[in-house]
């Protein structure tokens, strides 16, 4: 198992570099500290559990994944880097409903504080949300996406596939690339912690979405916005397609999904407007033929899709470690 | 009851309706004014006060709060509040608003504003002369807008025929929808549901121009946005009977107390920028706005600790609303006299109340003012039935030492 001190010489030592006891967005964190997630989860990507078996770092420790919004594939991102890292890891699903009114949000924290949890996995359709139960407890928290706030694990692991297929060693940032995030901006936490992400990285990010769907003065993010599709491919060597959720396809956002696909669908002949070779990434599940093609989705060596899954373990085993290196007592993180 | 005592508040300065505080004191007798000035002596049977240099102001008129809150008014200079009618049930029916008018006495006034529409749900007429004469002093639309502009044009008809001013709330409910921010680079960081601030001036507009063509009388009770003030200021100057209103919220704060989805400044409408804020203030320099209110809407946990979009929006700010309103006047916004007209004497006037200021014949509702008397804001320690104040930690200054109700001391 690689030493958790192979970036040392990078960052500062011990709990200097990422003094947070929280993930609970990107707005959080410098570039330094996106830096040192990065590279410690690249470590985790080449991590092989049947050779590492009995080296559980996470051995004993207790982590809630609370799922207040339906969700599989985060909640099995979460849990198989939990259990990789040795971890009991326990899945609560809270019903919407349930929790939606009163204290109950906050008496579901102050439950799941009182199991004395060493970190909590949270989902919640509302928009702070995770901060709110954050506040609350006395564990390190991960935010697994709140409303249409932040989804930083997402932004991290974006970046991280971005990186690796580009063949970027570790601390490199990326400076100057040209990245479109197109879809429902307006709405995804998605899109927004991946324009947090890598405009602190230096990359040149456009986005581009119907007018109903672009959130207002964008460009105080640091990026450019467009609503024509085909502009905003010129050039960019990396093509972010976001999900359009069902209930926005027909009505009053957008008249209809082959309208929708008309304008913004990643087609092979739009994505032939980008730069040559650029990169086609999608953070799941998709709607083939709205707003991604098949015959792009499927693209090999472009499209990174499945390689975006296989890094958010990566990604959440890095986290998950990290932040609870304090509760392991390790040096220089108490 | 039997007559109080006669009541000779000596040694203050005086607030009048325009100029510098004057020293001197006033008498009151059977409830109103009879003698202030620099010559005013008690009577052999009088209570006697000794300002020891205080303002001696009238006392607040709150035009526009959503609960009856006795200790925060009392403790923030108000003796009397107009009650918005969204009660459970709301105030649309005359039995409930003659309670309420008489829910204070004697110490506070409740001045009920009637439901414009039954159930508040702006489809049908309520009620609006017997409630009038149960004891509404206004008509009220309520937190929300009446949306059908046919309903609100009947609506206006019908007060002006009353003579009654219709209070509104004025954002385009369509535009509107579910948000609970203003359109902007906070909206957008924080992933919040928001409207464009256009939404204000599209409800001023319709609103204004029915008043207009009903000839009726319209107070705007939160104008927030430049558009919707510059709305308001040209229907003035047309001739429109229309009458603009703020809480210290919006001249005060922006949305940048959003940050960290803080609830307490969950309100509606919503904070704005700085530039409307910016807007807001030249507003109340220049006349626009005629009355400054708090808004009163204490809210416990159960609603504010709530992630944001789910939050109940509204502040307590019964306690804040004088030190603020004076906070304008040491910036250099508004005069102290003006400053009061903000508070008493034009609230006052709309509601058709002998109050508002100090003068021969008006009811003895008197607070004395230090107006530098510094304090902390501290929403664990508030004398509201709820601490949800977007300014918690904030010092200011200005407090009502004293207060006085038709004479009668009730803080």
């Amino acid at each position: 198992m690689p030493s958790p001190e192979s970036s040392a010489s990078r960052y500062p030592s011990g709990r200097a570099a990422f003094p947070h006891r929280d993930l609970l967005g990107i707005s959080q964190l410098e570039r330094h500290e996106i830096l040192f997630l990065l590279d410690e989860a690249a470590r985790w990507v080449a991590f092989d559990p049947r050779a590492a078996r009995g080296s559980d770092p996470l051995a004993g420790l207790t982590i809630i994944n609370a799922f207040f919004e339906n969700s599989t594939r985060t909640l099995l991102s979460f849990e198989i880097a939990g259990k990789r890292l040795g971890a009991d890891v326990v899945n609560m699903h809270a019903a919407q409903s349930s929790v939606k009114k009163g204290e109950t949000l906050i008496d579901t924290a102050l439950t799941l504080n009182a199991m004395r949890a060493d970190a909590i996995v949270i989902r919640h359709a509302s928009s702070g949300a995770v901060r709110l139960i954050a506040d609350k407890v006395d564990c390190p928290v991960l935010n697994a996406g709140d409303g249409s706030h932040e989804h930083p694990t997402q932004g991290l692991l974006d970046a991280l596939t971005i990186r690796q297929a580009l063949n970027l060693s570790a601390g490199s940032d990326l400076n100057g690339l040209r990245v479109t995030i197109c879809g429902d901006v307006m709405h995804s936490r998605v899109a927004r912690s991946n324009i947090l992400c890598l405009t602190a990285l230096g990359a040149d990010v456009r986005v581009c979405a119907p007018p109903a769907l672009m959130p207002a003065e964008v460009e105080a993010m640091g990026v450019a916005p467009f609503h024509d599709f085909d502009a905003a491919l010129a050039g960019a060597e990396v093509v972010m397609m976001l999900r359009l959720q069902q209930e926005r396809m027909s009505g009053q956002f957008i008249p209809s999904p082959r309208e929708y696909r008309h304008l913004f669908g990643l087609t092979p002949e739009r994505l032939a407007r980008a730069a040559p070779g650029a990169l086609v990434m999608h953070p799941g599940p998709m709607n083939r033929g709205v707003e991604i093609d098949s015959s792009v989705a499927d693209l090999p060596d472009r499209s990174l899709i499945t390689r975006q899954v296989g890094n958010g373990v990566a990604i959440r085993m890095a986290c998950l470690e990290v932040l609870t290196r304090g509760a392991r007592s390790m040096e220089g993180w108490a | 009851m039997s007559a109080p005592r006669p009541l000779t508040i000596l040694g203050g300065r005086l607030v009048r309706p325009a100029g510098e505080p004057q020293p001197g004191g006033l008498r009151c007798e059977n409830g109103r004014i009879v003698a202030l000035g620099a010559d005013v002596a008690a009577g052999d049977d009088d209570t006697v006060v000794d300002a020891k240099g205080a303002l001696i102001a009238p006392g607040l008129v709150d035009l526009g709060v959503f609960a009856i809150d006795r200790p925060a008014f009392h403790f923030g200079g108000i003796v009397r509040a107009a009650l918005m009618p969204d009660g459970d049930p709301p105030l649309d029916h005359p039995a409930r608003v003659r309670f309420a008018a008489h829910s204070g006495k004697p110490d506070l006034w409740v001045h009920p504003l009637a439901a414009a529409t039954r159930g508040l749900a702006g489809v049908e007429l309520a009620e609006l002369a017997l409630m009038r004469d149960a004891g509404a002093r206004a008509v009220a639309t309520g937190r929300r807008w009446i949306a059908d502009s046919g309903v609100m044009l009947r609506l206006l008809q019908y007060c002006a025929m009353l003579d009654l001013v219709v209070v509104v709330h004025a954002e385009d409910s369509a535009l509107v929808g579910s948000a609970v921010a203003t359109a902007g680079e906070m909206a957008t960081r924080l992933g919040l549901p928001s409207a464009p601030r256009e939404a204000e001036a599209l409800a001023v507009a319709r609103d204004t121009m029915l008043a207009e063509l009903a000839g009726a009388r319209l107070h705007i009770r939160q104008v927030t946005t430049a558009a919707g003030l510059e709305l308001v200021r040209a229907a003035k100057a047309r001739g429109v009977r229309v009458t603009a209103g703020v809480t210290p919220a919006h001249f005060a704060l922006s949305d940048m107390e959003l940050a960290d989805f803080r609830t307490f400044a969950r309100l509606s409408p919503p904070l704005r920028s700085e530039a409307d804020r910016q807007a807001v203030l030249a507003a109340l320099a220049d006349g626009t706005i005629d009355v400054i209110s708090s808004g009163h809407d204490p809210r416990g946990p159960e609603d504010k600790r709530l992630p944001f979009a789910d939050a109940a929006p509204g502040m307590a700010g019964a306690e804040t609303l004088l030190p603020l309103t004076l906070a304008l006047v040491r910036d250099c916004h508004i005069d102290l006299a003006r400053a009061f007209a903000l508070l008493a004497a034009n609230p006052a006037r709309l509601l058709g109340v002998d109050a508002g200021v100090l003068a021969p014949g008006m009811e003895a509702d008197v607070a004395l003012v230090d107006p530098a008397r510094p304090w902390l804001v501290d929403s664990d320690k508030m004398a509201a039935a709820a601490g949800n104040t977007p300014f918690d930690r904030r010092p200011v200054e200005g407090r009502a030492v004293a207060l006085f109700k038709g004479g009668v001391k009730v803080g």
